[in-house]
């Protein structure tokens, strides 16, 4: 299929950006990598009325690292992560994960940003970015804001971001450098979207003991401290220490209620958990 | 020279253009004001249409069933006794079968505006109760598909050995229930066609990606009631075919009617979507089968009764009855089985047709009765290779006629099931098995052996054996080769293996022959590429032209050489004779600029020959092929990973081992695609529920393992070179030999999955069920 008609801006700037999408009045759409937005077009699923081109505007591919956290631009594409040629504050978590993310043509061209506005529930960036504890600019006709990355996505495809609101940047702590982390997610073939997503953040220093399930149908579960649900402190063999009734407890709370997802979640996080706590 | 010719390892003379992007399908051709189509389909699976709505401004742009006047319905008749006759109209007229079907055609300058036309249109319709799963189609009660066929069952085709007194003092009772996903052939290129009318001519011109264009054109005359001189059919490069392009549909007929009417050329290409939700659907068989066994394996009989889901409508040219009627014949494989009993029907449901996809009803088969191998394996404690080799036709039994009167010229079955056994190193995987996996997973060894009939001799319509296929074959002026054939290369590598066996017979350079196919124009009649038949057919019908056109090329050399023409030889782009040699240059610049040097008795019919050529049995030229696989299995979470695939196959002589090479990998990446990967689930609606290749699976590249190819070659006794057909095989053992490993590997588990795709999920649910029955046991 081929799209319906649209209306197409490339935005020089924020302001630009901003003041186009709030004209448009919920008919507009900004367009960064395209790879989620392009084929919803084609299908004719989304038929906005205009496009807003935000790849040409310089904040959004810019990269910014400050003392204790690092600002990357919406922009920025999951090559540039996996590929390394941005700061890493994640002790290359993040490189990690951009590398499983789809295929490497759609990786040259998806963006970090989009993907989290898109808020594909089975996307990688909807599950890490909260674990990491970042925290997400944006900016409307309104002004700027910041957003916990935990409090985005509402549920599938639905975001707290309004109409004419971008996401300029994801503002990413610094991990120290005794943190661990463990990512596991399970697809059926390489590039496929996942059908379940287990990470585990532990920063002593910053006091950052985190998990999350994701991929989920729906926003991912991010548990702040995974105290409890690892049935005490970060330590060595962490996955056995899982606290399967409590996981499942959480799904119960979501209301998921899919016999595959339930018997995923346990082994993705207990598989996050091992490499987290491997020695 | 020798090393052009048939048997050698040629790389492909047509890859130089597809590989730099230069190749020409048809959504890289043009003509002028051409327009597009985009269509109108059912959003629902079964209804009565009460009205298509039509914008007033849109009127014109619009077509419906009432429009198409003079076009006759698709009758895609099997002669098999008793097939029940459906009639499929181009657009819908009164009753929606299925989601997808065409309804109305619209016209504009783009795809976009087409489509931008087809949402303005809307339709009013009563819904009537859909037939969704093949076994309920069957019930009483049922919703009819179709009025004229009774009970939802197109054709029954019918085996009746006398099982019931084997069953009686069998020692050994094996049963299983097994089931295979309806797939979505999936070559990258859609389908897609451009029809225009060309005044000059006063011909229809349809460009369009299709494995057969001469019987489309006989088609498109039956249906557009033209005659068949008005029509040209044009196949420019396919994109893959697989059966999905040996069809003839809805779309193709619209468009042509549209050229007829509107005098301007005019395109529909499918999309992903279209071919998704709407087309391209295949497979889909249900088993149930009992064997009967002595304590060795052996199988005393076999009963089975099968289904397949052949959708909405008979799909032309092949019908709704090639799978029911090759279940039935195939499924007993390459084993000698004394008594079988087996009933296939072939059931109508509101889904897309099924059409025969690369080994149309064979993988299925090979997965049925693999998998009941390995089962009566298990039952009696015997390796499953050895229980094959028990029940197979031996080489000595050659040629061998089966329980279905399949005739098996030649091979040697059990020493390519040995091959395999070797290839895959069966004792060290028996070995790896006993020690623990330090990841955790479980390993698994499976294997398949099949036999397939190969270019047996139908008529693509499938009503009557093909006695023919033809080639013709020039030297040009300037002395170089043109074969031209009605077959279409369809990514098998014709442009060359044909060339080849122009090179083998004339003595030519590969770069001196060029094989020109696809046009209606100007080859003879073929019923096109499909049924592993290429090099059995075409390849012989080259054959013979080349060999004639060689005599007469001989004849004349042997004048200018003053010498006899039993005398000469054709070597080295020459004709050597006792002394001395003439280039088949000279030979050709002699007869066509200089003929009145030459003597006066030279053949008038000249160097151009139209060859003709049949194999001395036209029921099939039997292969041989062992598939052999190692997987590992994570019982967390259900994942399969295939560590190891060796593929045995005797397609007889290989006239390019290279591209024989190149067909299995093709056909058992497909292969694992039915194993592990694809399926098209619908729900209670008949809504398909795979839309876009993100839903609908297929294997990528980290899903294909290295594939190990290991040939034997038995040449046929009834052939050219002794060539069998080889295009199908592929795809054909993987489904069971994999299905069998993963088994293999869940044994311990006490878990045997009987459908397939065996996908994580289905593994996890599996592993459930066990343990809730064994808590069941224990508490007991």
């Amino acid at each position: 299929m081929k799209p319906a008609r649209f209306d197409y801006a490339r935005a020089a700037s924020l302001d630009e950006a901003t003041k186009l999408l709030s004209e448009a009045g919920g008919t507009g759409k900004a367009l960064a990598g395209s790879q989620s937005l392009g084929p919803m077009l084609n299908l004719r699923i989304a038929q906005p009325e205009l496009l807003v081109d935000v790849t040409s505007i310089p904040e959004l591919t810019t990269v910014a690292e400050h003392r204790d956290h690092v600002d990357i631009g919406a922009c920025i594409t999951h090559a540039d992560i996996e590929d390394g040629r941005i700061a890493d504050p994640s002790l290359g978590l993040l490189s990690y994960v951009a590398g499983g993310i789809a295929y490497r043509a759609v990786r040259n061209r998806g963006t970090v940003g989009g993907s989290l506005a898109h808020a594909d529930p089975a996307a990688d960036w909807v599950s890490v970015i909260p674990l990491l504890g970042a925290e997400l600019l944006t900016q409307s006709p309104r002004g700027n804001r910041s957003i916990a990355a935990d409090r985005l996505m509402v549920s599938s495809f639905v975001t707290t971001l309004a109409a004419d609101e971008l996401i300029c940047a994801i503002r990413v702590p610094k991990v120290s450098a005794r943190s661990r982390w463990g990512f596991c997610k399970f697809n059926q073939k390489v590039g496929e979207f996942a059908h379940c997503i287990g990470g585990i953040l532990y920063d002593p220093d910053n006091r950052r003991y985190r998990a999350v399930i994701g991929a989920i149908e729906t926003a991912p579960i991010v548990i702040v401290d995974a105290t409890e649900l690892f049935s005490g402190p970060f330590g060595p063999d962490l996955d056995k220490r899982l606290d399967i009734k409590a996981l499942l407890a959480l799904l119960d709370d979501k209301e998921i209620t899919d016999d595959y997802t339930r018997q995923l979640a346990p082994v993705a996080l207990k598989r996050a958990a091992r490499q987290a706590s491997a020695s | 020279m020798a090393s052009n010719g048939v048997g050698a390892r040629v790389r492909r003379k047509e890859d130089s253009r597809f590989l730099y992007g230069e190749g020409q399908y048809i959504g890289d051709l043009r003509f002028p004001r051409m327009r597009d189509v985009a269509f109108v389909r059912s959003p629902v699976a079964h209804a009565r249409l009460k009205a298509v709505l039509i914008p007033e401004h849109l009127r014109s742009s619009v077509f419906i069933a009432g429009d198409l006047a003079g076009v006759l319905p698709l009758r895609a008749i099997s002669p098999l006794p008793g097939f029940q006759v459906s009639e499929q109209p181009a657009l819908v007229t009164d009753k929606i079968r299925q989601v997808g079907e065409l309804i109305a055609m619209c016209v504009a300058d783009t795809r976009a505006e087409a489509e931008d036309i087809a949402a303005q249109v809307s339709l009013q319709y009563d819904e009537l109760p859909p037939v969704i799963d093949m076994l309920e189609a069957q019930k009483p009660g049922a919703p009819l598909v179709h009025d004229t066929v009774k009970g939802n069952v197109y054709v029954n085709v019918a085996y009746d050995g006398d099982v019931d007194s084997v069953a009686k003092t069998a020692p050994v009772k094996v049963t299983r229930s097994v089931r295979t996903a309806r797939q979505v052939m999936s070559p990258i290129e859609c389908r897609g066609f451009i029809a225009q009318w060309d005044s000059r001519l006063d011909q229809l011109i349809l460009h369009g990606a299709t494995q057969f264009p001469h019987v489309v054109r006989s088609g498109l005359a039956q249906v557009l009631q033209v005659p068949e001189l008005k029509i040209r059919v044009v196949s420019p490069d396919v994109g893959g075919g697989f059966g999905y392009k040996a069809l003839l549909a809805g779309e193709e007929i619209c468009l042509c009617w549209l050229a007829m009417h509107v005098k301007y050329p005019v395109r529909w290409l499918e999309d992903r979507r279209e071919m998704l939700v709407a087309n391209a659907n295949c497979r889909e068989h249900y088993y149930d089968m009992t064997a009967y066994a002595d304590r060795t394996g052996k199988i005393l009989a076999f009963d089975a009764k099968a289904i397949v889901d052949t959708g909405s409508y008979s799909a032309y040219p092949f019908t709704a009855a090639i799978e029911a009627s090759q279940v039935s014949a195939i499924l007993p494989g390459p084993y000698d089985i004394p008594v079988y009993r087996c009933v296939t029907s072939a059931v109508a449901t509101n889904k897309a047709p099924q059409l025969p996809y690369r080994g149309v009803a064979r993988p299925g088969c090979c997965y049925a009765m693999e998998l009941m191998v390995d089962a009566i394996a298990r039952e009696i404690g015997r390796e499953p290779h050895e229980v094959r080799t028990v029940n197979l036709v031996r080489p000595e039994q050659m040629p061998y006629d089966n329980v279905t009167d399949k005739h098996f010229d030649s091979g040697d079955y059990p020493q390519l099931l040995r091959m395999a056994v070797e290839g895959i190193d069966a004792s060290g995987v028996r070995a790896r098995q006993r020690r623990d996996e330090s990841d955790g997973r479980l390993i698994g060894l499976g294997m398949s052996i099949f036999s397939e009939q190969t270019g047996h001799g139908m008529t693509a319509d499938g009503k009557r054996r093909v006695l023919y296929e033809q080639t013709f074959a020039r030297l040009t002026p300037d002395g170089r080769l043109e074969i031209r054939a009605g077959i279409q290369n369809i990514g098998q590598g014709l442009e060359t293996t044909l060339a080849q066996i122009g090179s083998e017979i004339l003595g030519l350079d590969l770069e001196d022959i060029q094989v020109k196919l696809g046009d209606t124009e100007t080859s003879p009649y073929s019923s096109g590429a499909w049924g592993s038949r290429g090099m059995i057919w075409a390849g012989g019908a080259t054959s013979r032209a080349c060999k004639e056109l060689a005599a007469r090329v001989a004849r004349i050399g042997a004048a200018l050489l003053q010498t006899d023409k039993d005398s000469v030889r054709l070597r080295d782009n020459c004709v050597f004779g006792p002394s001395g040699s003439v280039s088949l240059r000279a030979i050709a610049q002699a007869y066509y600029l200089s003929p009145g040097e030459l003597p006066s008795d030279i053949d008038a019919h000249g160097l151009e020959v139209t060859g003709g050529f049949s194999p001395s049995c036209i029921t099939g030229i039997h292969t041989g092929s062992a598939h052999a696989a190692v997987v590992a299995v994570d019982p967390e979470t259900g994942a399969v990973e295939i560590l190891d695939y060796v593929v045995a196959e005797d397609a007889g002589t290989l006239v390019n081992p290279m591209i024989v090479d190149g067909q299995i990998f093709g056909g058992t990446a497909q292969g694992i695609g039915s194993a592990l990967y694809e399926q098209m689930p619908f729900d209670k609606q008949g809504q398909p529920l795979a839309s876009t290749l993100a839903d609908y699976l297929l294997p990528g590249s980290a899903e294909v393992p290295n594939i190990r190819v290991l040939h034997m070659e038995t040449p046929s006794p009834y052939t050219e070179f002794g060539i069998k057909g080889v295009g199908e095989g592929g795809a054909i053992g993987p489904a069971a030999a994999i299905a069998n490993a993963v088994n293999d590997a869940l044994r311990p588990l006490h878990v045997e999955i009987t459908e397939i795709p065996i996908t994580p999920r289905r593994i996890l649910h599996a592993l459930a069920a066990r343990r809730l029955a064994n808590n069941l046991e224990h508490s007991q």
